[in-house]
């Protein structure tokens, strides 16, 4: 239970980072401290590989990503921090009604027949790869033929620069 | 580990808190780059609550779901950095308010 609120104290404070810096640098490191908490989060809701798959993907890779272009582009803090007034007022409202909204969903009471206690295996890497496997065997293809678009695509953007 | 004692409501509560933030940065910012970098975090917060549910329900198709999550964010963020350095080499200029080209 202290995990957890450590965990989520470092989160939302990586969030906040993310969202209110105006050095996009900081705002990359901010989400780099949130997915590691992430991460965490995933370990101790019985999701190991999936813990290690966040700090790979999301640290390692896509903030990387994230960090390079930034350094690319040679970006300079903001001076504008934000957008005007009343778009920072909508921005709040709806932050503020999607929060209430899916904490008032996330506590009402699960449908019945729910087992009381998991198996033992569960979340394991080898119940993971089993699903991903079989029930999943679908998905799980098109996903490449999505990655082989994504590299195409990139390439194709980054090429017609020159 | 013994974390059995930990109930649902409170990591869906913190993706809750992730989701709202991150939406808010993604109408408040102006910088494409952090509006790119909010959805990530919104998206981190949809993974939180597939794993909390599914631990919950005892069904392995929530973590599955996070894997394709993470494949589908990997694949956007690849494409999306690239539009935004073509962007950028046109406007000379990452400010999302500037991107208006096709405002009627």
């Amino acid at each position: 239970m202290i995990a957890f609120w450590i965990v989520a104290l470092f989160a939302l404070v990586g969030a906040l980072v993310v969202v209110l810096h105006r050095n996009p640098v900081y705002s990359a490191l901010g989400l780099v401290l949130t997915l590691f908490q992430v991460a965490v989060l995933f370990a101790l809701l019985d999701a190991p590989l999936l813990a290690l798959l966040q700090v790979m993907v999301y640290a390692g890779a896509i903030v990387v990503l994230f960090l390079f272009v930034i350094m690319l582009l040679s970006l300079e803090p903001e001076k504008r921090l934000a957008a005007p007034f009343p778009v920072a007022v909508a921005g709040l409202v709806l932050a503020a009604t999607l929060g209430f909204g899916l904490v008032v969903s996330g506590t009402l009471p699960l449908r019945s027949g729910v087992p009381s206690r998991l198996p033992a295996d569960f979340g394991s890497p080898e119940s993971l790869a089993t699903n991903l496997f079989t029930k999943h065997q679908l998905p799980f293809e098109l996903t490449s033929v999505l990655l082989l678009v994504a590299v195409v695509g990139a390439v194709v953007l980054a090429r017609r620069r020159s | 580990m013994d974390l059995a004692g930990l109930p649902p409501e409170y990591p869906l509560g913190l993706a809750a808190a992730l989701f709202a933030i991150g939406a808010f940065g993604v109408v408040f910012r102006r910088s494409v780059i952090v509006v790119l970098m909010c959805i990530e975090l919104m998206l981190n917060a949809v993974n939180i609550t597939f794993v909390a549910f599914g631990r919950e329900l005892g069904d392995m198709a929530g973590q599955v779901m996070v894997f394709f999550v993470m494949t589908v964010a990997a694949a956007e963020v690849a494409v999306g950095l690239a539009i935004l350095l073509v962007a950028f080499s046109r406007r000379k200029t990452l400010d999302g308010d500037e991107f208006a080209s096709l405002r009627g």
